[in-house]
Order: structure tokens, then sequence, then C-alpha cells
């Protein structure tokens, strides 16, 4: 395999690929969509009734029958090609990845905005290679659970997909700060109007809370990019670099400007995670937003949070985050949400802001494992990273299939219905088993990784942490024994149909990957071995030496 | 999976153990066999109730699906339909179509595994005493290697594990055939064998797990098990809830095991029984008590002691036979399984250790006394088993580990006798009350009297069971039970326990109090168990003039299982016979398992074997059999079972007797002091107030207000339909901007 692999030099092309295949994808749909293809976003007005239905806020999929035309329309065939032709190329990524190696893998790194020193570099490590190859099965299953669910302006809701898809994968690859940038903006706009779009009845108000609260975040990780930046430039020519590596070994900066930084950064990554206290938009977002909204949102776009503070923010700045202060309050901040967002997950009553809120619960699980620093709870919060991209994303995508037959999140609109569906009953309550950690299943590993090594250095954080265990059964066994079982009260739900063969097809690799990673997930362990050992080392080292050069600074005074 | 890459694996290790070469080796096969049972039954039940649904879920709600006769006639004929076979619905009766063949499996894998289980008992008695000092553990892969910590996916099978395999395979194995007879008209026959093949198979990953992690996927895979077929007829909101609840408690249980492991690997590194064996005497005396306490937590979920029983009796929702196999005989059983797997932790602490003896001395107490007083049938059982469990953790905590492990066997026997035997009683019950459609309970015990008329066989199987559980002799229960009485006695009078203190009370004292709270306990179990037999089986008939037509003994494939049962809790006894009654082989299970724990018992008894004068040991036992004979005579003279009435005219109870039938309001207490506290607090306090209130309306809204006015304009575009412009004005840019440096 690797040999065929190396014949046709994969590790030199496949990450620019794999930037460009979303994009080649877009570019067709949109050329399809212009010349002569019905195309309801190009020309909105060709179709009024749609919009008027639209303004009036009534829900376009189940208004107006003519627009269901328009579903069977090529854009959903050229994404789905797109993404599995994304997502095959991806696969030459696991065997081609060497996990001994603790360099880049597969780097390209050209000059792209020279009078700026912004380069275009890629690479990736373990963590990287892992959140790759969930992204690209998960666009593949999002769009696949858009199929039917999609119904208006087809074309440009796979073009922002496609786009999408090319931001997220640049923000896991990006190895120049700048660029870095650039790829989380891609990838925050299209989701913007995925939701204002195709969202649910309160989709403006959400949208914009989800634009205003990324956007400030991103702003002032902007400004804080363009200080180190400057802080790194070539003394002789005055040009400022970029360059992860180089800042990472070269720049120091004072303990004040490092204790700012790390601030800009962290206001921009904790919004995103998100962190307790802001977390407020996630729910109104999720809600609102379509279920392919919703899946990659909660499966990789939260991840993007986390994976900057395992990228830039800590490593950059170990002194301002590992500094006591800020360390026990950013820990705290993770054990909060970790509680807070179990017991408020329990009394939802709309199934997709429950599953929501217990995101933020799952999340705080990563924080917790970053800021214990250790190498198991490091890995524990990338194994939570990828479980919670597989899970949660798992919880939407049925979500959005029995919300496209009955038309309701609400949980009291159900009960008992694992009589009439039951296939769908089997795997909303495996999944719900794995949301809950059971061992067997993959929610279990990263979370008992995160906690037995955080025990080692903040165990009373992590005993306040693991009641979380509790919490979890409660608020998902409550919620499905709602929604499947109970009394069978609700006559309209007579008629549910249960799971069509596309969506088992959808269901069934996150099944697979929750029993694989449940079992033997020594496997991706081992890939992401390096990539924690690295983190933890590095913190720790320039923690100390950034500490050491503040006390010598500080000594003359 | 793979035998020859496992041998490598042993090779590789350089492990030449006595068993490597017997069929020991095919150990891995135990909890594969009842996993493979639950694959295929699985899918006989999900391809007989599934019906795929349309291409298009979305487009036309009414028209691409199935009519609604078609609909019923699914529902009623192979349908996943949860109604229930022995409440007090009407179902229509119809064979699941693919009943045969989830007969042929879900009990088949039982007896293949039985077998199997048996075959590995021979081998290692055949190996001999001498070279079976360390356990023998078989590797398959490793499961999660982070950095200095692994954990493999590996077994061990030692002495302590082979007795608990040969419970829950041969127990099992007979509660499997029952169940073929119980079950055989619910409608969703394959998903019930399915649940129970799983259990066996996270049940037998428990007991043979060669590390506390690996041990921790069995226990809470059982859980889940004890979950689904609690909530197995899920359509009636009560048993949903008692599912719902059994996890959940158990789940706070298991706060306290995982928080137990995350200690044990802070402090010596492994988790593994043999690592934490070898390096347990450098733990710190406050660290292995925290340790073992935590541990304790979690036996106190999975066992249901005192604070966390009260999910056990309601757990009596599911089906009887599940009540016999994992709320009596196995599930239960772990905590007390964990304890004398971790007896050298608990040795090490004598502060724990009492903690354990005291919670299950009060366990065995309150619980009996509740089951003075309840009516239904099979709560009368569950409280005894809570109650059993206690003197079980009575023994494990004081050190007694074999006669701990010999009160769970007996305990297995009888109990799983006693709730088949009530499973055959309702079952007689249930067809009399659905012959004649009445709406009457078919679990009350004021429903039943005289039914030793109608089923004698299950009568003189019930009565030998309730001998053995009062602990009269010769039956199987009064050696386990003497012998964990007898132990507390002795140990007050010398033991590490006894030198101890817990909260500043002499560790001998309480162990004092505990025997005599033991006792109390056993009389109160003579009382209750005579009065559930004679109310039952005893007396006119109370269950009404026609019904009286339909009443009758079970089917053999029911009362067979009852009869091995019966064998073995007549005779159960005689595994561990003590020196001072020598009918046979003395203390057969005391030198089985004495590579186990003799180790640590030593160390409980400094070092020194138990000698007890003879006087002393048949005054313990004269004690015990007075007391149960003096149980059994208050109950015969003070109850009169012909001035019963049926449940629907029975009166209310007054006074404490309320008190008790109401189980002490504990589930109240427990509701308004935890349940609503929580629930209010997270709804009220959290969600609207810090979510909603503070943070949304006022933190976002102040901070939010400027902002939006910058953006408004984009909101003020997307009413306007203008939307698909920009986002074909973004996917433009992107491609130029990117595309501007490939390009060049």
């Amino acid at each position: 395999m690797n040999g065929f692999l190396t014949s046709v030099g994969y590790d030199r092309w496949i990450l620019p690929a794999l930037l460009g295949i979303p994009l080649l994808g877009a570019l067709v749909i949109w050329l399809q969509a212009a010349l002569g293809g019905r195309d309801a976003g190009a020309a909105p007005r060709a179709a009024p009734e749609e919009s008027a239905a639209a303004r009036a806020g009534v829900d376009p999929r189940t208004a107006v029958d003519e627009i269901a035309t328009g579903v069977a329309g090529p854009a959903r065939v050229i994404a789905l090609a797109t993404f599995i032709v994304e997502f095959i190329v991806s696969l030459g990524l696991w065997p081609a990845f060497d996990p001994a190696d603790g360099r880049w893998q597969f780097p390209v790194d050209i000059a792209w905005i020279p009078s700026w020193g912004v380069r275009f570099t890629i690479g990736i490590d373990g963590m990287a290679l892992m959140m790759i190859l969930l992204t690209t099965l998960i666009m593949v299953l999002a769009s696949l659970g858009s199929w039917t669910y999609i119904r208006t302006r087809t074309h440009s809701f796979y073009a922002l997909m496609l786009v999408l898809t090319t931001g997220m994968l640049g923000v896991f690859m990006s190895l120049d700060l700048f660029l870095f940038y650039v790829m989380w903006e891609v990838m925050l706009v299209p989701m913007y109007f995925i939701i204002g779009i195709w969202g649910g009845e309160n989709r403006l108000y959400a949208s914009l809370k989800f634009f205003i609260y990324t956007m400030v975040g991103s702003m002032l990780m902007l400004a804080a990019i363009v200080y180190i930046g400057l802080a790194a430039r070539n003394p002789a020519t005055g040009i400022p670099t970029f360059s992860y590596d180089y800042i990472l070994q070269n720049v120091v900066v004072s303990p004040t400007a490092a204790l700012w930084l790390f601030g800009a950064f962290f206001m921009a990554f904790a919004v995103k995670v998100p962190m307790f206290p802001f977390h407020t938009w996630l729910p109104d977002a999720h809600v609102e937003a379509p279920t392919a909204g919703s899946v990659v949102l909660a499966s990789i776009m939260l991840k993007l949070g986390t994976f900057g503070f395992l990228r830039l923010a800590v490593p950059l700045f170990p002194s301002a985050a590992m500094n006591e202060t800020v360390r026990s309050i950013i820990l705290g901040l993770a054990v909060i949400g970790i509680v807070y967002g179990a017991l408020v997950s329990m009394v939802q009553t709309d199934f997709k802001k429950l599953v929501a809120y217990s995101s933020v619960s799952h999340l705080g699980f990563v924080m917790l494992g970053i800021f214990a620093l250790t190498v198991q709870s490091v890995q524990g919060a990338l194994m939570v990273m990828i479980n919670h991209g597989i899970s949660t994303g798992a919880l939407f995508l049925l979500i959005g299939m029995i919300y496209e037959r009955r038309h309701s999140r609400l949980i009291e609109a159900y009960g008992g219905i694992a009589r009439v569906v039951p296939m769908f009953a089997a795997l909303l309550t495996l999944v719900s088993l794995s949301s809950i950690g059971l061992p067997g299943t993959n929610g279990f590993i990263g979370e008992f990784l995160v906690l037995i090594g955080a025990f080692k250095t903040v165990p009373i954080f992590t005993i306040i942490a693991t009641t979380a265990v509790i919490f979890a059964a409660a608020y998902l066994l409550w919620a499905i024994q709602r929604i499947l079982f109970n009394a069978f009260t609700k006559p309209e739900n007579e008629h549910l149909a249960d799971l069509n063969p596309r969506e088992l097809l959808i269901m069934a690799p996150l099944v697979v990957a929750i029993i694989w990673l449940g079992v033997y997930p020594a496997p991706v362990l081992r890939r992401m071995q390096l990539s924690a050992e690295r983190f933890v080392t590095v913190v720790q080292g320039r923690a100390t030496s950034q500490s050491r050069v503040v006390s010598t600074g500080e000594r003359p005074r | 999976m793979l035998p020859a890459s496992f041998a490598l694996l042993q090779e590789a290790a350089g492990v030449a153990h006595p068993l490597a070469g017997t069929a020991a080796r095919w150990m891995w096969a135990l909890p594969l066999l009842p996993l493979l049972g639950f694959v295929i039954n699985g899918a006989l039940s999900i391809v007989s109730a599934y019906h795929a649904g349309p291409a298009d879920p979305g487009a036309h709600p009414h028209d691409a699906h199935p009519s609604v006769e078609e609909r019923h006639e699914a529902h009623t004929g192979h349908d996943v339909t949860g109604g229930g076979a022995h409440g007090d619905d009407h179902h229509v009766v119809v064979r699941h179509r693919f009943a045969g063949l989830a007969t042929i499996i879900g009990p088949g894998v039982m007896v293949l595994a039985f077998g199997l289980a048996v075959a590995i008992f021979a081998a290692m008695r055949g190996a001999g005493d001498a070279a079976l000092h360390t356990p023998f553990v078989q590797r398959y892969f490793e499961w999660m290697p982070v950095g200095d910590l692994r954990i493999d996916a590996a077994f061990q099978l030692d002495q302590l594990s082979m007795v608990m395999i040969l419970v829950i395979t041969g127990v099992g194995m007979l509660i499997h055939l029952f169940s073929v007879g119980y079950m055989q008209d619910d409608p969703s026959y394959p998903r019930y064998f399915a649940y129970l093949n799983l259990f066996v198979a996270f049940m037998l990953v428990l007991v043979m797990g060669a590390s506390y992690p690996v041990m921790f996927v069995g226990w809470e895979g059982v859980g889940l098990c004890s979950y689904l077929l609690i909530g197995f007829w899920y359509l009636d909101k009560a048993n949903a809830d008692a599912g719902k609840k059994a996890f959940i408690m158990n789940r706070i249980g298991d706060f306290g095991f995982l928080v137990a492991m995350f200690m044990l690997y802070a402090n010596i590194g492994t988790l593994e029984f043999e690592g934490v064996r070898a390096q347990a005497t450098a733990l710190g005396p406050s660290v292995v008590t925290w340790i073992c306490l935590f541990f304790f937590l979690g036996c106190t979920g999975k066992s249901a002691q005192i604070p966390l029983y009260t999910w056990l009796p309601d757990a009596m929702a599911g089906p009887t036979p599940v009540s016999a196999l994992i709320h009596a005989a196995t599930m239960v059983t772990a905590g007390v399984y964990l304890i004398a797997r971790s007896n050298f932790l608990f040795s090490l602490s004598p502060v724990a250790s009492l903690t354990v003896v005291v919670i299950g001395a009060l366990t065995a107490i309150f619980a009996a006394s509740i089951g003075l007083k309840q009516w239904d049938i099979k709560k009368v059982l569950a409280y005894s088993t809570v109650s059993q469990l206690g003197y079980m953790f009575i023994g494990v905590g004081s050190g007694a580990y074999v006669s701990g492990v010999f009160h769970l066997v007996t305990h297995a026997f009888f109990k799983a006798l006693l709730f088949l035997g009530s499973g055959s009683v309702i079952f007689a019950m249930h067809r009399a009350y659905h012959a004649t459609h009445s709406a009457e309970d078919a679990q009350d015990m004021r429903n039943m009297g005289g039914l030793r008329r109608y089923m004698p066989w299950t009568f003189w199987l019930m009565l030998a069971a309730t001998l053995a559980i009062a602990g009269f002799p010769p039956f199987a229960g009064f050696f386990s039970k003497d012998a964990i009485l007898g132990t507390v006695f002795l140990r007050a009078r010398e033991s590490t326990l006894a030198d101890a203190h817990w909260l500043g009370i002499p560790g001998n004292i309480i162990l004092y109090a505990c025997y005599v709270l033991g006792l109390a306990a056993a009389f109160m179990t003579a009382v209750y168990m005579t009065r559930m037999l004679i109310y039952t089986f005893l007396g006119p008939n109370r269950s009404g003039e026609r019904e009286r037509d339909f009443l009758g003994e079970a089917p053999w494939i029911m009362t067979g299982p009852l009869l091995v049962l019966g064998v073995l809790s007549v005779a159960g006894g005689w595994l561990n016979l003590p020196e001072s009654i020598p009918i046979g082989r003395v203390g057969l299970l005391e030198h089985w398992l004495d590579p186990v724990v003799g180790e640590s018992t030593l160390r409980i008894t400094h070092g020194a074997a138990v000698e007890a004068s003879s006087t002393i040991e048949y005054s313990l036992i004269g004690a015990a059999v007075l007391i149960a004979l003096a149980g059994i005579v208050v109950a015969w003279v003070m109850l009169r079972p012909e001035r019963l009435v049926p449940k629907r005219e029975a009166r209310q109870e007054e006074g404490f007797e309320r008190v008790l039938a109401n189980k002490y309001y504990v589930d109240e207490i427990y509701d308004d002091a935890v349940v609503q506290p929580t629930v209010g607090v997270s709804r009220n306090l959290l969600w609207e107030g810090i979510d909603q209130g503070l943070i949304d309306n006022v933190m976002v809204k102040y901070i939010g207000t400027g902002v939006p006015r910058l953006f408004g304009w984009l909101g003020s575009q997307l009413q306007s339909g203008q939307v698909g412009t920009y986002a074909w004005v973004l996917v433009v840019g992107v491609l130029f901007v990117l595309g501007a440096f490939t390009i060049r």
C-alpha cells in the first residue's frame, strides 16, 4: 500500500489536493448552475413563492411543493461525489502516516505574499491527521444527511458546504499563522450562511449571534497574530514572519505581552469550544441550523477551538497559559462547563438543545485534558475530540432523520416510538450510550484517559469532573426514555416510518467507529502519541524557560 | 478470534503457566459464545421488526407508508411491541416467527459456555493445587497504551474467577432454559434472549478481566443489560423509569469505581490485579483506605447496599427470570466479587473493611425489616436479596473472603430457585387471570394462597429454598450464613479490625454489634420467608372462583431447572463444610480459594489461622439454628393466612406497618432531597437564571448592542432575498484568493 502511494507521489500532493478537491467541486456546481442549470440561489427572483415563504418565517420545506423538484438537481450529486472522492483520497493518509516520525508529515511550503512574509506552509502531525480523517468522513455523511432535507437553493448550499470543508481542513493543516487565520475565516463565513439561510424559524437571530461571537474572537486573534508576526520579523529586512515552527523556537515575548496575546487567542478559541460562559451561541446555532449544519458544527467546528489551544495558544504562550492563576481559572471554567452543561442539558425540552448543552459538557473534558498537561490527559482530550465528533454527529443526524418525518424536535412530541421505528430506536440507544461513555464504546476511552491523566496533576478538579458520568446518564437516558419508551400517547406517531436504506448507510460507518474506537483504539492512540507527548514537553519546557526569562529579567529591579 | 496469536503472545511473554496447554487456553471463548448469541438474536430481532422507510421521508408525509392494516398486522405479529407478557394487559398470543431459532441459539450458547467452563475447571483440578499460585493470564491486544499507562485487553483465570464462571454459566444456563417457557408468548422473544446473552457475556468479562479497567467494562456492561431488561416492556412508564433509575444509581457507584482507579494509577502506576497485588503494601494507609472506600461506593451501587439500594426493588419490573439471573444470582454480587478480588487492598485497611461490615450489617437488617411487610411476592424476594447481599459484605468486609464468596454461591442457588419459583407462580396466576380476562395483580400474595394444591412441585422446591435462605440445617444457606456470622464473632475477638477504630468506636465493639445485627436479620429472614411461603402456598385460595380452574404447574422446561436448583439448594453446603461439622470433606472452597485470598485473610488475623474452642464453635452454630427456628415458628404461629383478603379488599396499613410497607419512605426522601432540587436548580437557576438571564440577557445584550449595528446590514441583506448573491460572492472570492498563488 505504501509502495503504491509513494509511487504516485502521494506524500507530495495529498494535502494541497485535499484543500483543492472541495473547491473544485464548488466550482463545478457553480458552473453547472451558471450554464443553464436550475439554480434557485443565483436567481432568487425566479422562485418568488419561496422567498415569500422564507420571509414569512414559514418552513419552506413543507410550504412549497414545487421547490421540491429542486431536490433532485445535480448539485447534491456533485457534492456527494466530491466528498466521497475527498474521503477516499484522504484515507491514504492512514497507512502513509508514520507514527514514529515526530516531524511535520506531507509538508508543502510555498511563498504566498512575500512582502508580508506570509507563506503557504502546511503539514500535519498525528492529531491533525485524525481530525482531517474525521472531517472528510463527516462531510460525506452530512451531505448524505442533507439529501432530502435541503430543498431550497441546493446549489448554494452544497457549494458552501464544500468551501467550508476547505476552510476546516486548512485550519488543521496550517503551519503559518496568517494562513491559519485565513482558513479560520473561510470556515466561519459559510457556516454563517448555512445557518442563516437554511435554518429554522429563528435562524437570523441564531446566525447573527454565531457571527458576532466568533467574529469578535477572530478579530482579536488576527491582532495577536499580526503582533507575533511583527515580533518575529527579520531584523535586517523588517519583513514579518508567520512561520509556526520559527515562532515556536525563536520568539520570546515579554510576560505581559504573552498574557495579552494568550488572552486574545483564548477569546477566539474559547468561544469556539465553547467554554462556559461563552457558550450561549451554541444552543441557538444548533437548534436553528439544518441537520448538516449542526453535524458539521458539533463534529468538527467545535474541535477547531480546542485544536487552536493545542496548536497555537498553549504552546506559543505556555508561561501565560500555565500561569497558576490563569490555569486554575481555565480548569475551573472547564469543570464548571462539564457539570453545568450536563445539568442544563437535563432540563431541556428540545432534543437538539439538549445535545448542544451536552457538547458544552463534553468539550469541557477536552479543556480539562489539555490544561491538566499529562500525556494521558492530552491523548484523552484528542480522543474526546474524535469521539464527540462521531457520537454527537450521529445524534444530530438521527435527530434530523426523525425531524424530517415529524417536524418536531421537542421531546414531548414523541414517546414510545421504539414500537414503530425499532431501527431508529436501536441506533439512538447505541449512540446515546456512546455519548455517555459506556465502556466498550468510543466515548469511554476519551473520558477515561482525560480523567485518569488529569487526576495526577489536578485531582480535585478531576473528581468534580467525574461526577459528570452520573449527570450524563441522567440527561440522555431520561431523554431517550421520553422519546423511545414510555406509553405510546401520540397517535400522529403511528405512521412514523423507520429509517430508509440511505439513512442506514449514513449511520453504518458511525456505528462501526463507535465500536471500533471503543474496543481497539490503540492504532489511533499510537498515531497521536507523539503529538501529545510533544505538546506536553514543549509546553513544560517553554513554560520553565519563559518563566526563567521572567525571573532573570526582573531580578535587576 | 485469534487463538494462534494468543499462544504467540503468551510465549513472547515467557509465560509457562501450567494451564497454558489445557482447555483453559480456550477461555476467551467463554464470553465470546454468549456475545455471538447476542449478535444473532439481536439480528433476528431487528430484522423481524424493521420495515424500511421511504426514500424521501420528508416529501409527502402520508403516501409512502404502509397502510394501517399492514402496520397493525406487523405489530401484533412479529414486531418489537414491548407490550408486556406478564403485566396486566391482554396481548394477542402469537409466537415470534423466529422463536424456534432464538430458542436454539439463546440457551444453546449457554450450554456450550457451561460445558467449556466445566472443561476448564477440570483442567484446573488436573493441574494440581501447587501449580496454581499465580493466575493464568491471556493478553489479547493493547487496549489503551498511552505513555506509561498500559491497559491490555487481557483475561485472567484463577480459583476465584473459576467459581464465578461456574455460577454464571451454570445458573445462567438454567435460567435461560426456564425463560424458554416463561417468555414463550412474548412478541419480542429474540430481543429478550439477545439481551440475556449480552448480559452473560459482560458478566463473564467482569469476572475474567485481568485489570480493573477490563473489569469495569463488564461492570458497566452488565449495568446496561440490567437497564435494557428492567425496561424490557418499555411501553409501561414504570418499567422504563425503573430501568433508568437502576442505571443512574449504578452510575453513582461507578463514579466511585472510577475515582478509585484514578487513585491507584496515580499512586502505583498500574491497574492490573497482579501488579496492584504486588505493590499494594507500598501504598500509604490513608491512600489505601480512600481507594477502598471509593471502590466500596461502586459496590453499594452495583450490589444495592445502603445508600444506593433503592433501585433493586424497582428492578423487579423486569421479567422474572431476569430478576433471578441479574438481580439475584449474578450481577448484584459483583460488588462482593470486587472486594474479594481486591482482598489485597481491603485487608490493608481495617477502617475500610469495618465500613464494609457496618454497611453490610445495616443493610441486612434494614432490608429484612422492609421485607416483613411487602405484599408483592417479587418485592419480598428483592428486599431479601438486598439483605442477603448485606451478609456477603459482612463476610468479605471482616476478611472472611471465603465465607462471603461461599454465601454468594449458595445464595445464587437458592435465590435463583426462589425467583424462578415465584416466576412459575406468577406464570400460573397470569395465565389464570388472562384466561378469565381479569385485571387483578398476578404478583400480589393476597391474591394467591393455597397454591400448594395446584403446583405441588413448585411448592416443595420453594420450601427447600426457603429453608435454605432461613439458615435451617442442613440446607445450603445454613452453612454459608453460619460461616459469616461465626467469623464476625471470631474477628471481634482477635483481628486487625478489632484493634482499629471506626469513627472513634473500637473495632471489636463494632464487630460484636454487627454480629448481633446479623443474628437479628437472620431472625427476620426466617420470618418473612415463612410468611411468603404461607401466604402463597398455604391456607385458602384467594385467586377467585373462576381463576382456580386455570391454576396449574408450569411446563417442564420451567420446572426442570427448578429441580436442579433445588438439589443445589439442599446440597450446596457441602461445598464448604466447617471443621466442626465433618459430614463430608471439610473446607473444599476454603482450600480452593486459598491461593487467592489466603494471604490477605492471614493478614487480618495477625498471621495466625483462626483457632476457636469447640465450645464457642458449637455455641455459635447453636445460636444460628435457634434463631432460624425461632423465626420460622414465630411466623407459623402468628400469621393467619385464612384471615387475608384479596388485594382489592385489603385495608390500608396503619402505624409502623405502614412505614414498613412504604419502605421507610426512602424513595420519597431521595426524590425530595436530591432529584427534585437538582432538576429545579438546573432549570430555574442554571438554565433560566444564568444561561438565559445573566449571560444572554445581560452580558450579551449590553456588550452586543453596538456590534449588531455594525453587522446589521448583513441581517437586512439576508431578509431582502439577496443572500444567494453574497454566498456566491464569497465562493468566488475564496476561489480567487486561494487560486492567486497556485496559478502564479
